[in-house]
C-alpha cells in the first residue's frame, strides 16, 4: 500500500478509487480531519488560526498571501508524507475544487520535485477520454502496487 | 433590538489565514452579520464566464458569481464586505473590480479589505460600523441641514476638536493634541463652548466620531457615536456644498487615510488604510520636527520648494526619515525637502488608496493635513484637478458629528 497524494486533494471520486485499489488517498479529508478533531483549535468554520499562516514558512516565503501560507500548513505535511501523486489538471469545479490558485500551483511544483512517482493527467472532456483517464490511472495505481513488492 | 444588518462577504482566504473569526466578530460588535451568498454550482460557472474575468483562483470565481447573484437581486444583502489576502495580485484585480462592479450596479454599500494574518477585529470594527450606518441610517444621512443647538466631537489618534452648532452655523471651535482622550475631549469642549458663549446645558444633542468615540461618547452621555467615514464624508460635502451629486473625499490623518466616494452625502465605496506611516499626517508632523518649525508652517515652505529634487520614495516612515535626513545631509533645502515629504505623502496615498475608489469631481480634502498647502498642490498635482478644502475643514469630524447630531433634537 503506497501513500498517494491526489490532486485535486478535495476529489472524492479520486480519492475512492485511489482507495479501491489498494493504497491510502492524502487529501484534503485528512488535513482538515485533524484540525476539527484536535482539541484546542477554536477558529471555525475550519479550526485554522492565525498560527497556520506562520507554520507555512515552511513552505512559501513570508512575501507570499497569508492564505496561501495557511493553506499549505495543511498540505505540506501531506505532501511530505506522500510517496506518490495523482494531478489531474484543469479539473471540473464537481470534480474537485481548490479555492487558490497560487497555492494549486504550489502544490504540483512540490509533488513534481519531490522525486516521488507523479501521474499527470488533464481532465477528460469526452467518454472516450474519460475511459483513457481512468484506465491510466488504474494503470499508474496497479503499477505502484508491482513497486511495493519490488 | 434593531434587526441585524446582513454583511455578505466575498472572498478568498480569511479561513486559511485563520482570520475568519475577526471578520465575524467585527460584525458582531456593531450587531450585524455576516453571511456567504449561497449558489448553485452552474451559477459558479455561468458568474465568472459572464462576468468576463477569467481568473484562476476557484474561490475567486465563487467571489464573482456571487456578486453577480447579489446585484441581480437573487440573495437579500443589506450590504457587501470583499476580503482578499494582502499581496496576492490576482486577488487585488478581482477585489477592486467586484467593488466597482457592485458600486455601478446596485444600491449595496460595500467596503473592501486586504488582509494579514495578524488583522483583528478591532482593525476591522471602523469598516463594519460604517457599512451598518450606510444600510442602517440612511435616513439619517441624508440630513442636510443642522437644526438647533448641537455640539459635535472628534477624538482622533493625532488632535481632538469639538465644535458647536447653531442653525446651520459653526459658532464655536476647540482644537488640542489628543493626550489623555477624555482629558483632551474635556478641554476642546470648553474652548468651543467658550467661543459659542453657550454653557453644556445649552447643547440639544451631541454626536461623537473618532479613535475614542465610544469612550467620550459615554463620557458626555453622547446621542450619536459614529464612525470617522460616514461622519467625515457628510460633514465634507456639507461644508463644501457639494451636497448633491458625486463628490470624492480624502481625509489624510495621524495614523490611517481614508478615500471615500461619495453620492449625495452617502459613501459608496470607500478604503481606509495606511499600510504604513509613511503615508500619513504622522510622517508631515515628524518632517516638520526634524526640520525645527511648527507643522502649521510646512504647507508653506513646501510650497516655494520643488519636490524633485530630492529623492524620497518611501512606504515606510523608518526610511522616510532616513531619506529626509540624507537629503539635508547632502545639502537639499528644506523647502525642498518639504515639498518632497509633501509629495511623497500625497503619492503614496495616490498609489495604495485612491486607485481603489473612483475619483469623482469634486475632490475635498479635510482633516488636519488638509491645511497644509504643500501636500494639498502635490495631491492635485497628482490628480490633474483642483482640490476643495473647505472652511473649517479640520474640524470635519466634529463638524459631521454636530450635523448628524441635530438629527436627534428633534428624536427622528
Amino acid at each position: 500500500m503506497v501513500k498517494v497524494f491526489i490532486y485535486p486533494a478535495t476529489s472524492l471520486i479520486l480519492s475512492d478509487m485511489v482507495a479501491r485499489f489498494g493504497h491510502e488517498p492524502i487529501g484534503s479529508a485528512l488535513g482538515i480531519r485533524e484540525r476539527i478533531q484536535t482539541p484546542g483549535f477554536e477558529s471555525p468554520p475550519l479550526q485554522i488560526t492565525p498560527e497556520e499562516p506562520k507554520k507555512g514558512l515552511k513552505w512559501a516565503a513570508v512575501e507570499v498571501p497569508s492564505g496561501v501560507r495557511g493553506r499549505m500548513a495543511i498540505y505540506g505535511p501531506l505532501i511530505e508524507q506522500s510517496e506518490a501523486a495523482i494531478i489531474i489538471r484543469e479539473a471540473e469545479f464537481a470534480f474537485g475544487c481548490m479555492g487558490c490558485a497560487r497555492t494549486n500551483e504550489l502544490i504540483q511544483f512540490s509533488l513534481r520535485h519531490r522525486g516521488i512517482p507523479v501521474l499527470d493527467l488533464e481532465y477528460p472532456s469526452s467518454d472516450e477520454e474519460g475511459i483513457a483517464f481512468v484506465a491510466a490511472i488504474r494503470e499508474f495505481l496497479a503499477g505502484l502496487a508491482k513497486e511495493g513488492q519490488a | 433590538m434593531t434587526e441585524k444588518v446582513r454583511i455578505a462577504q466575498l472572498s478568498c482566504g480569511p479561513e486559511y489565514s485563520g482570520v475568519q473569526k475577526e471578520i465575524d466578530e467585527a460584525a458582531a460588535m456593531v450587531d450585524a452579520e455576516i453571511f456567504f451568498p449561497d449558489i448553485m454550482l452552474a451559477d459558479v460557472r455561468k458568474g465568472f464566464e459572464e462576468f468576463g474575468l477569467d481568473v484562476r483562483s476557484p474561490d475567486l470565481k465563487l467571489a464573482i458569481a456571487r456578486a453577480r447573484a447579489l446585484v441581480d437581486g437573487r440573495i437579500d444583502a443589506d450590504a457587501v464586505f470583499i476580503a482578499t489576502c494582502f499581496r496576492c495580485a490576482e486577488a487585488a484585480i478581482v477585489r477592486n473590480e467586484l467593488r466597482r462592479y457592485i458600486h455601478e450596479n446596485s444600491d449595496l454599500p460595500v467596503v473592501s479589505y486586504s488582509f494579514t494574518e495578524r488583522t483583528t477585529a478591532g482593525t476591522l470594527l471602523t469598516r463594519m460600523e460604517a457599512l451598518t450606518t450606510i444600510a442602517r441610517r440612511r435616513a439619517l444621512l441624508a440630513r442636510e441641514r443642522q437644526e438647533g443647538i448641537t455640539m459635535g466631537i472628534d477624538s482622533g489618534s493625532s488632535t481632538t476638536k469639538a465644535v458647536v452648532m447653531k442653525d446651520n452655523e459653526i459658532v464655536g471651535t476647540g482644537w488640542l493634541p489628543t493626550t489623555e482622550v477624555v482629558r483632551s475631549a474635556e478641554g476642546v469642549v470648553e474652548l468651543a463652548l467658550q467661543e459659542a458663549g453657550l454653557k453644556i446645558g445649552d447643547i440639544e444633542a451631541i454626536g461623537t466620531t473618532g479613535y475614542g468615540r465610544y469612550l467620550i461618547g459615554k463620557h458626555f452621555n453622547a446621542d450619536l457615536i459614529q464612525e470617522e467615514l460616514t461622519v467625515n464624508s457628510k460633514g465634507a460635502v456639507y461644508l463644501a456644498g457639494a451636497q448633491h451629486g458625486p463628490a470624492t473625499v480624502i481625509d489624510i490623518g495621524g495614523m490611517d487615510n481614508k478615500a471615500i466616494s461619495v453620492q449625495d452625502g452617502i459613501p459608496g465605496t470607500f478604503t481606509m488604510g495606511g499600510i504604513c506611516a509613511g503615508a500619513s499626517g504622522r510622517f508631515l508632523e515628524m518632517t516638520a520636527k526634524r526640520l525645527g518649525i511648527d507643522i502649521t508652517e510646512l504647507g508653506p515652505l513646501a510650497m516655494k520648494g520643488v519636490g524633485n529634487h530630492v529623492p524620497m520614495n518611501s512606504y515606510c516612515i523608518v526610511f522616510g526619515t532616513q531619506s529626509l535626513v540624507n537629503a539635508l545631509a547632502a545639502g537639499s533645502t528644506r523647502e525642498d525637502v518639504a515639498a518632497a515629504a509633501c509629495h511623497s505623502v500625497a503619492e503614496q496615498v495616490f498609489e495604495q488608496q485612491l486607485q481603489e475608489v473612483d475619483i469623482k469631481e469634486p475632490v475635498i480634502m479635510v482633516g488636519g493635513t488638509s491645511l497644509i498647502q504643500g501636500l494639498v498642490y502635490a495631491m492635485g498635482q497628482l490628480l490633474q484637478t483642483e482640490i476643495v478644502v473647505p472652511h473649517h475643514s479640520q474640524y470635519i469630524g466634529a463638524v459631521g458629528s454636530a450635523l448628524l447630531a441635530s438629527g436627534f433634537v428633534r428624536g427622528e
